[in-house]
């Protein structure tokens, strides 16, 4: 049994088990464990429904990103296809839902190992190609799967939309931003759960092996393509978990928000976050989430002050650019994201007050 | 002659002969220090007479490469630096320059294997040797070049990549020969080539010296041949020098005999076990 | 047979157009590895700074054109100058990242000043430069195409082979070590890449924009098209980049032409995938030696 102790001040590793452990101390697993139980308990019953819905959309932007985190962050590929994955994954579970009348609880699951086939689909060229070339592999597939999502009218109704039926757990109705909370969270946990414990994992160490270094990975005998692969399936997985959870939460869903600007926001909520980092990605879904709601709050009372409308100045569009001006200003001045930032304030409160 | 007050007739350099030799190069105690941690260069010291050959021997990772790359500038883009002594080149401070500057001083350096553009034909690439006067006409040195390397005009319109190890390495210092250089450095010509290609690169490197007065540093692994062409030589040895000489006293030398020349005393070739056993019971310095 | 020619010459001059646009985003890659995403926001920028040029300051066609081409090469230096320059040696997707940033704040940027709606130029072009060969008939703004495209092409395979500088600039595409130790300035060669691929851009941003009226969307929509051109032309050709232009030209007109018209933008990614699947360094591309 570890000792209880607030900090450790520096690198008390001895055994491979401790560099494996998540929390460096009790003390971090009790926080956790309070700010979850807050969460949970105290959060959905306080706050306002507006305040609520922002959470929702944040919790399943952080799915996606987590799931996304682990395919660039951790296996160092690539990937400007998961908005459309994301997609897939809305449209798969609301097929399941109105064509087949799955349950709510399958069809998620199922859109995302249906989108999960989908990503290892594109993934494919990975065999072959590296870095750029499969980052443009990965665009193609971007617009392809939005071609089919808006053309096979048989299956999506294109651009008409699908509404969903409400999910039932026996006979209790999931609706209203309150019980979707509850989903979205139970599951974001259980996903991050997951995802935090496959990088320890042997999957996990062949997976930094790639990104470190893949001819050296290939060396030591790992079957690099078998675990691209594999990163990409699960990375969609993720990305089409998010987008039923999505598809379910919005009710009605068409092909216009699954576009290449999607998978440009999920790439910033991870490397804002910061890359190989999983806590980082919940931070950066947090972050852009944020931005995307306050700058359409700015628009809006920009819009209504009158010197502004006398120019005749759009203001819409300032939108787009502080987006773009975000990602820059982070990648220059702080490319390890959100988590070194979280890092730096825990570390100093931690050694303060002798920092040196 | 430049650090001469009053200009003195070609006799009277003559006369004064040896003590009239200038300093073209001179290291004051360098240290230097990758990405923060990884300290290579232990304080080094040596000087470059101008118009000599200069050689630095020494075993793999003792330093030559990176004493190389202190001097032209070239530790930057590896995260290494300077941290400590001088560097001094024609009177002026060179460490830490920038490698357009140093370049533009007129100290090339020939890079340790070779490293052509393998998609410029021969032609292209002895013109980027033209980079540090860019504009000026070219036409003559190219001759030059070819005059001293007559295996590459046959090939000038070749992809280098496509060319062998000896038209190459013959490339890469016709290609430093394009700009011009006073003090021309060498990392390792002999990498990798027949011995008589090795002759071949030596014999001209000799030339270029002789008739151009160029002066050259030239680090090897192949200390005889090093040490037949150079005047004056130093030795290495984890990040220090060990030993400096002129060549003949360094060729005779029983210690540069045995471990680089692979000889004992008696001149008769050893084993490498035994140098090895040597080496354990008498470390240098 | 009348049509079939008909979109053969059309989908020609798209394709060199879409060459000419590819071309910029080559030379930025080739000499210093950074796939721009921002390329089509180049295009967009030269093309509203011409607009700018000739409606706002009512400028002549000749010399807006020229200022546009001396504002964007300008504009290209101090891209690099200011956000390539910090990330020279960082992660690709830092870099990828960083233009797709940029990518976003130009498009915010043009759409804050012009809006998203379609402009168009005043008519300049000589109804007299149609050409007209038999059944076919080849506008004038596809003959100033073909003109400006075989020009620009000439320009710079003599910059390339030629010039002093295009030399430089191909010797640090190919070994950037050795480069550096002959004195070749690198960040400038980095920081005129990008001059050069912003002008070539704005140029095939105002082509684009006499073609089909200047909006925003669309134009950035053509720089994503560049990915399949340089793809199937192989990533660092610029000769490549015209052939895979045309090639990609083709298919396009042709599936619009034959198939439909809403097959027509995703053709080209569609064969992109392929390509990639089976030759993936293009057709004219360099396959790159790697040694652990």
């Amino acid at each position: 049994m570890k000792k209880f102790s607030l900090h450790p001040c520096g690198n008390y590793r001895e055994s491979y088990a401790q560099e494996l452990s998540i929390f460096e101390t009790n003390f971090g697993r009790i926080c956790l464990c309070l700010f979850l139980l807050i969460l949970f308990f105290v959060a959905p019953f306080i706050v306002s429904p507006y305040t609520l819905y922002i959470l929702n959309i944040i919790g399943i932007a952080a799915i996606a990103a987590v799931g996304l985190n682990i395919l660039i962050g951790y296996t160092g590929q690539i990937s400007l296809g998961h908005g459309a994955f994301f997609g897939v994954g809305a449209y798969a579970a609301a097929i399941l839902a109105t064509r087949l009348d799955v349950s709510f609880l399958i069809a998620i699951p199922a859109a995302g190992i249906i989108t999960a086939g989908v990503g290892m689909i594109f993934g494919l060229p990975s065999g072959r190609l590296k870095g750029l070339y499969l980052t443009i592999a990965t665009l193609a597939g971007q617009f392809i799967i939005e071609y089919v999502l808006i053309q096979w009218e048989g299956l999506t109704k294109g651009t008409m939309g699908i509404t969903l039926p409400v999910p039932k757990i026996m006979q209790w109705n999931i609706s209203g931003d309150k019980a979707f909370f509850f989903l979205i969270f139970i599951s974001l946990v259980l996903m991050t759960w997951f995802a935090v414990n496959i990088m320890r994992s042997k999957f996990g160490r062949a997976f930094i092996a790639i990104r470190d270094n893949d001819r050296a990975a290939e060396g030591m005998g790992i079957p690099i393509f078998k675990y691209k692969l594999l990163s990409f399936g699960i990375s969609s997985f993720y990305a089409g978990f998010a987008g039923a959870l999505w598809a379910y939460y919005m009710v009605s869903i068409t092909t216009e928000p699954f576009n290449l600007g999607l998978s440009v926001e999920f790439i910033a909520m991870v490397i804002i976050g910061g890359m190989g980092n999983i806590p980082g990605a919940i931070f950066g879904a947090t972050f852009i989430t944020l931005l995307n709601e306050l700058l359409r709050y700015l628009t809006v009372f920009l819009m209504n002050i009158d010197f502004i409308i006398s120019w005749g100045l759009n203001i819409a569009p300032l939108k787009e650019f502080v987006f773009g001006l975000a990602i820059v200003l982070f990648i220059l001045f702080e490319p390890r994201g959100l988590a070194e930032l979280w890092r730096i304030i825990r570390s100093s409160f931690r050694l303060w007050p002798f920092s040196y | 002659m430049a650090n001469y007050p009053i200009e003195l007739p070609p006799v009277a350099v003559f006369v004064l002969g040896h003590k009239m030799s200038e300093i073209i190069l001179q290291l004051n105690n360098i240290s230097v220090v990758y990405s923060d941690v990884i300290q290579v260069l232990k304080g080094v010291s040596l000087s470059v007479e101008k118009g000599h050959i200069v050689s630095i021997l020494g075993s793999n990772g003792a330093g030559k490469t990176t004493t190389l790359k202190a001097i032209s500038g070239l530790l930057k883009p590896e995260n290494g630096e300077v941290t400590d002594g001088e560097i001094i080149y024609d009177g002026k401070n060179i460490q830490n320059s920038s490698p357009e500057y140093i370049t533009r001083q007129g100290i090339i350096q020939v890079l340790e294997g070779r490293q052509p553009f393998k998609y410029l034909t021969i032609e292209e690439n002895l013109r980027v040797g033209t980079a540090t006067r860019s504009g000026k006409p070219y036409k003559q040195d190219l001759d030059l070049v070819y005059h001293y390397f007559p295996v590459l005009v046959s090939r000038r319109k070749a992809l280098a990549g496509y060319c062998s190890g000896g038209e190459l390495q013959m490339l890469v210092i016709g290609r430093a020969l394009m700009a011009h250089p006073q003090l021309l450095m060498l990392d390792e010509p002999s990498l990798g080539l027949a011995p008589l290609v090795v002759k071949e690169i030596f014999r001209i490197i000799k030339m270029i010296n002789e008739e151009h007065g160029t002066t050259i540093v030239l680090v090897e692994q192949n200390a005889a041949m090093a040490l037949q062409v150079a005047h004056y030589g130093y030795v290495m040895e984890n990040g220090k020098i060990v030993m400096e000489g002129m060549s003949k006293d360094l060729m005779n030398n029983p210690d540069v005999k045995e471990f680089y020349l692979g000889m004992a005393a008696s001149g008769i070739a050893k084993s490498y076990k035994d140098v090895k056993s040597y080496r354990r019971r008498k470390r240098w310095l | 047979m009348d049509f079939f020619l008909q979109l053969l010459v059309n989908g020609v001059c798209v394709g060199l157009l879409y060459g000419i646009s590819a071309m910029g985003f080559v030379m930025i890659f080739k000499s210093s590895s950074v796939l721009n995403f921002a390329h089509g926001e180049l295009l967009a920028l030269g093309a509203f700074f011409f607009l700018a040029l000739i409606t706002w300051a009512k400028l002549p066609i000749l010399v807006a054109f020229i200022l546009t081409l001396i504002g964007c090469f300008m504009l290209g230096f101090l891209i690099e100058r200011f956000f390539l320059r910090p990330l020279i040696g960082e992660k690709l997707i830092f870099v990828i990242m960083l233009t797709v940033g940029l990518a976003a704040m130009f498009k915010g940027l043009i759409l804050l000043i012009w809006g998203g709606n379609l402009y168009t130029y005043p008519s300049f072009l000589n109804e007299s430069m149609a050409l007209n060969m038999g059944a076919i008939y080849i506008a004038p703004v596809y003959t100033a195409t073909l003109i400006i495209s075989m020009i620009f092409l000439i320009i710079f395979g003599l910059f390339f082979k030629k010039s002093a500088q295009g030399i430089y600039m191909r010797s640090v595409a190919d070994n950037q070590k050795a480069a550096l130790s002959l004195g070749v300035h690198v960040r400038r060669v980095f920081a005129l890449s990008w001059a050069i691929a912003a002008l070539v851009a704005s140029m095939s941003g105002i082509v684009l924009g006499i073609m089909n009226g200047v909006n925003v969307h669309d134009l950035s929509s053509i720089g994503l098209k560049v990915f399949p051109v340089v793809i199937l032309g192989g990533l660092d050709s610029i000769g490549g980049a015209i052939v895979g232009g045309i090639i990609i030209g083709l298919l396009e007109t042709f599936t619009g032409g034959y198939l439909s018209p809403s097959l027509r933008d995703v053709v080209p990614y569609i064969v992109l995938v392929f390509i990639l699947l089976i030759k993936p360094y293009g057709l004219f591309g360099l396959v790159e030696i790697e040694r652990v």
